[in-house]
């Protein structure tokens, strides 16, 4: 890995950076976007963004089970729980809490600390992508060899989590309710 | 590739999910923003992953394994939303605020029902 | 049953019985008019008895260990009978029962009366442990019970706010006498290195190389200070008169029997360390003369009948410190024995008086026609009482002081181990106050009942006669009050061998000054008496004999005005400013302990709003300084 220059970029990089402006810019109109709907939708470029990142890592596994569930189920619930919460279709002025400079300085000052350290702790790391790491192949390889009982297991923790979704947005019984859902 | 492109944006869309859980007052965008930081979590598992070469693949199936805790949470949050949404009538997490302490008025007696939205 | 048993009994049946009555007195009320009279009546025979048996015989001496404290000298429950103990037991126990008996009727309306009897019995057993005593601190231990009975006796009225402020008087005048008392005590013991009386006084006598006390003047006055409080002597004597706020019976068991008589005896039982210090007994003297001239012009200026005796009673006692003074107890205790008698008969009748006409203002009582009549007992025993008062000759008064001013003159004449100055002193001031004495006897007995020709105009209220028992009881002290003198002779046999008759020279100036000072009385009040139609005065001789000091002498010569400006106001003014100090600086302090946590937990209690997002902002960034910190502290290593 010698012989590498941060400003001698592959295109890779180059791809990466680009699609990473993208991905940003899509997550921060997500969290500041005033119309709820909207919001969801750059949810979904920031985190198909991610997806492409995967790609460029050469997870191919991991960014179509991504696109497939996140994109697809995911955001779907999303949706679903908007509307079905009667979220306005237009721009609320109310989506942001009193909160919001206080988060500001906070999530401004996490992202200080955390880029400044990574940026010096990996400053002179590459990583070699010219032999693919997450085909399906080798993904299911070690999904099914190394890690087959907490697949199990977590197979049983969404059981779990369906259950309780369902005993939470059951109608209680008694009362009688027009139309909300 | 070098490592700090895909580190450096996983830490910044976790700040940015972390913005969005702090500041938005919408119990489902405040899901949407806790969706990011997941995300942010699982671009950082496979950078290193792919990085360290590991033969268990380890990064990737958390990865795997984290969309799916992801799908789970996000069932069950949205479900525990709709509930407090026909409950209280809103969604809005600064309104939920059963448990502060009350303000000049004494506490309630432990058998009184302290049912009232807040203002 | 053997004599030390019987004086053991002697203080502890009053004991038994107060307990009895204040833990039953409430739910019996049946049984304690015999629990107040038998158990005192008991006694006071187991007195006689021991008094009998130890005639004249060598002291004796009973005594167990109580504590062994180590370093200090042994605490001794010792008993020592020698003829003074014995002789003063029999009084105060006599006393006592004529007292419980005639409380009997007295007091027989008043629903506090079991703890009445009960108190007084406490009372009678403090004083009769202090008498048979041989140890020091058990000797305190009946003093201070003393202190704290007259304190509960003397406010027994306590409605009113007389009864009240007299007995806090009291309580805390002679307390202020037992600070340095308590203090001389133990610097005795220390000097001493016993408690024990017969030891102390033993070494002080024993021939060969006697104990040398380090500070004799010192401990001789500290234990003055005690003495003049209980005693009632100049400057501590202002809690007497006030005392008269108590039932009268009370009134004559402090005066004749206890309390009082507990300061004369105590000084008697140990004269020899008196003696000790030339300048303890010429302060002491000094406080006899100042204490029997004063009170007797006061006594002659008050109006009250009370009050009157009560001055009389301060006189008298200091007529024994001056006996005292004079380094002769015997004569002390001679007049101890015969006052206690007939002063407790004075008080006694006129308590009768008092009920019988409703007043007891000797202006009132001198418009009052038949009075004779109305009390006859009374009559008789006040008149026998203040013949004894006055010292006339065949009466026990004159015996006793006929001793007193016969000792005078011994240490006059240098022929004991006082001061000289002492003894014409005492001579001295003991003539003038006999001619007071006289007087204001004279005074009490013409204004009360003295009516020859019939002149007074007022109708005494009708009041039932007097009680059996109360006649019983005041004709059983006039016999005493008659015949005591007569014991001048046989008494030096059961005391210290002196001679207590009376000598024909100072009889004869004393006689004198009696009738001086009777005639006296009589001459002004005739001219009182004969003005009684014209004006709307009583038969008050007072003004005439006093002149422009009566005003003056009926304020106890404003002793109290002059505590009150030297003390009472500069305690009361520091008391104002403690509890300033104390609401204004201590008090903030506690308000601002509790305040301060107040308000912080006002304060912390704003952050709890109930919004999930601060509070995990508030997390986040602690994280954030956390880790922030981590990395910095890394960074430096």
């Amino acid at each position: 890995m010698t012989g590498r220059e941060l400003l001698s970029p592959s295109g890779q990089d180059v791809v990466f950076v680009l699609v990473g402006l993208v991905t940003l810019g899509a997550a921060v109109l997500c969290v500041t976007s005033r119309h709820l709907v909207h919001a969801a939708l750059w949810l979904v470029v920031a985190l198909g963004g991610i997806a492409v990142h995967y790609l460029l890592l050469t997870a191919e596994f991991v960014a179509w089970v991504q696109v497939l569930i996140y994109l697809g189920s995911v955001v779907v619930l999303v949706l679903f729980g908007l509307m079905l919460t009667r979220a306005p279709i237009g721009p609320s002025p109310e989506a942001d809490s009193r909160n919001r400079p206080v988060a500001l300085v906070v999530a401004l000052a996490a992202a200080g600390v955390l880029v400044t350290l990574l940026v010096d702790a990996f400053r002179t790391t590459w990583i070699d992508l010219d032999t693919p790491h997450g085909t399906s192949r080798q993904v299911g390889d070690g999904l099914f060899r190394a890690w087959v009982l907490p697949f199990e297991a977590l197979s049983v923790l969404l059981l779990a989590a369906l259950v309780g979704a369902i005993v939470l947005s059951r109608r209680p019984g008694k009362r009688p309710e027009g139309g909300e859902r | 590739m070098h490592l700090v492109y895909p580190v450096v944006l996983a830490a910044l869309l976790f700040c940015t999910g972390l913005y969005g859980v702090l500041a938005r007052r919408n119990a489902i965008l405040v899901l949407m923003s806790v969706e990011l930081m997941l995300a942010a979590v699982g671009l950082n598992l496979v950078a290193f992953d792919v990085w360290l070469r590991d033969e268990l693949r380890s990064g990737q199936v958390f990865t795997l394994f984290l969309i799916a805790l992801g799908a789970a949470e996000i069932g069950i949050g949205l479900a525990i939303v709709l509930l407090v949404h026909r409950e209280r009538g809103t969604s809005a997490v600064d309104r939920l605020r059963e448990l502060r302490e009350p303000r000049g008025t004494p506490r309630p007696a432990p058998g009184e029902p302290g049912e009232h939205p807040t203002p | 049953m053997n004599t030390i048993t019987a004086a053991a009994l002697v203080p502890l049946l009053p004991f038994a019985a107060a307990a009895l009555v204040l833990l039953t007195g409430r739910r019996a009320p049946g049984f304690v008019q015999p629990l107040a009279v038998l158990p005192t009546l008991a006694s006071a025979l187991l007195a006689i008895l021991v008094a009998v048996r130890q005639a004249g015989a060598e002291p004796l001496t009973a005594a167990t260990t109580l504590a062994d404290p180590g370093d200090a000298p042994t605490v001794h429950l010792a008993l020592h009978l020698d003829g003074f103990a014995v002789l003063v037991a029999v009084l105060v126990s006599v006393v006592a029962c004529c007292v419980q008996l005639y409380s009997t009727a007295h007091l027989r309306e008043d629903p506090r009366y079991p703890s009445y009897s009960a108190l007084v019995s406490l009372f009678t057993a403090a004083m009769l442990l202090v008498v048979y005593a041989d140890d020091l601190i058990v000797l305190l231990v009946g003093w201070e019970v003393m202190g704290a009975c007259s304190y509960f006796l003397i406010g027994h009225h306590w409605e009113t706010p007389a009864a009240r402020a007299a007995s806090l008087k009291a309580f805390l005048v002679t307390k202020l006498g037992d600070v340095p008392f308590l203090i001389g005590l133990f610097a005795l013991a220390g000097d001493a290195g016993t408690f024990r009386i017969s030891s102390i006084l033993a070494r002080l006598a024993s021939p060969p190389s006697p104990l040398e006390l380090a500070h004799p003047t010192l401990i001789a006055l500290l234990l003055l200070a005690g003495v003049a409080g209980k005693s009632a002597q100049v400057p501590l004597h202002t809690w007497l008169p006030d005392a008269m706020a108590g039932p009268t019976p009370v009134s004559a068991l402090i005066h004749a029997a206890t309390m009082v008589a507990a300061g004369v005896y105590f000084v008697a039982r140990l004269l020899p360390v008196f003696a000790a210090s030339s300048a303890a007994l010429l302060v002491l003297a000094a406080v006899a003369a100042l204490t029997m001239v004063g009170s007797a012009l006061a006594a002659l200026a008050q109006d009250d009948l009370k009050r009157l005796l009560a001055y009389s009673t301060i006189g008298q006692l200091g007529y024994m410190t001056g006996a005292l003074a004079a380094a002769d107890r015997e004569a002390a205790v001679f007049h101890l024995l015969t006052h206690g008698a007939f002063k407790a008969l004075l008080f006694l009748s006129a308590g009768v008086l008092i009920k019988a006409a409703g007043t007891g203002s000797l202006t009132a009582l001198s418009r009052l026609r038949d009075l004779k009549r109305r009390a006859p007992d009374a009559y008789g025993t006040m008149t026998i009482g203040l013949l004894a008062l006055a010292a006339v000759p065949p009466f026990s008064g004159f015996f006793s002081k006929e001793a007193v001013l016969g000792a005078a003159r011994h240490t006059a004449a240098g022929h004991t181990g006082a001061p000289a100055a002492a003894g014409w002193l005492v001579l001295c001031a003991g003539l003038a106050a006999a001619v007071l004495t006289a007087a204001y006897a004279a005074k009490l007995w013409l204004a009360v009942f003295h009516d020859p020709v019939g002149a007074r105009a007022g109708e005494p209220p009708a009041a039932p006669p007097a009680a059996p028992a109360v006649t019983a009881a005041l004709w059983l002290l006039a016999v005493p009050s008659l015949l005591l003198g007569l014991a001048a002779w046989p008494l030096p046999g059961w005391l210290d061998d002196g001679d207590l008759a009376p000598g024909p020279g100072i009889s004869l100036l004393a006689v004198g000054a009696t009738l001086a000072g009777g005639l006296a009385a009589y001459a002004t009040w005739r001219g009182a008496y004969e003005a009684i139609g014209s004006e709307e005065t009583g038969v008050d001789p007072t003004p005439a004999l006093l002149g422009p000091l009566r005003r003056h002498a009926a304020a106890g010569f404003h002793l109290d005005a002059l505590y009150t400006a030297a003390l009472v106001r500069p305690t009361r003014a520091a008391a104002r400013l403690v509890a300033f100090l104390d609401r204004a600086v201590v008090d903030t302090y506690v308000r601002g302990a509790a305040a301060a946590p107040g308000w912080l937990g006002t304060l912390t209690r704003r952050a709890q709003t109930g919004n999930v997002q601060t509070y995990l902002s508030a997390i986040v960034a602690g994280v954030l300084v956390i880790a922030v910190a981590a990395v910095l502290v890394a960074a430096g290593e």
